[in-house]
């Protein structure tokens, strides 16, 4: 899993009728340091995320297995909202 | 998921066989601004997407649950197509 910062959201009407219903979110990936860290890219909101926002996202098959027993087709979804992070 | 814009057609008429039927686009990936960005990729098109359209792309295992994909050979699958995008920053 990786940490990331929402930056926006994706409207989409016509799509995968396993992505009704669905939030799409932008996110930035980030260094521990809480710096950019590689390409933006669109996930699947299973915790109610919003813009401006820190949160973890897992990537590849696992990605949709917050939303069991529905199978929409995401390679990345978000999974937690993080309150805070330290580093020693 | 990425998202890139639709910027040509493949014809393969030898393909595997569980490709038959599939429409076969080229996709350049863009940033949320829409500024290319990354490499060129074929994509099996599930969603009618057409020339010039942003489009949302499943890539990886995760593109054979797009409908209609199951236990076929692919990769990158459109799996839908971008109204807006609204970013707050950079």
């Amino acid at each position: 899993m990786q940490l990331a910062r929402v930056i926006g959201e994706v409207v989409a009407t016509i799509k995968d009728p396993n992505l009704t219903g669905t939030t799409l979110l932008v996110l930035q990936p980030l260094a521990a340091d809480g710096a950019p860290a590689g390409r933006t890219l669109v996930a699947l909101d299973s915790v109610g995320a919003g813009v401006g926002e820190h949160v973890f996202f897992v990537r590849g098959r696992e990605a949709a297995f917050p939303f069991y027993p529905a199978e929409p087709p995401t390679d990345a979804s978000i999974v937690g909202i993080v309150d805070h992070w330290d580093m020693e | 998921m990425i998202l890139a814009r639709i910027v040509g057609t493949v014809v393969a008429t030898r393909k595997d066989e569980r490709l038959v039927s599939n429409k076969l686009l080229i996709a350049r990936p863009v940033d949320p601004h829409g500024k290319a960005d990354g490499n060129y990729l074929v994509a099996v098109d599930t969603v009618d997407a057409g020339f010039g359209e942003t489009v949302l792309i499943v890539s990886g295992s995760s593109a054979r649950m797009a409908s209609g994909m199951k236990d076929c050979p692919v990769d990158a699958a459109i799996v839908g197509i971008v109204d807006t995008v609204q970013v707050k920053d950079a």
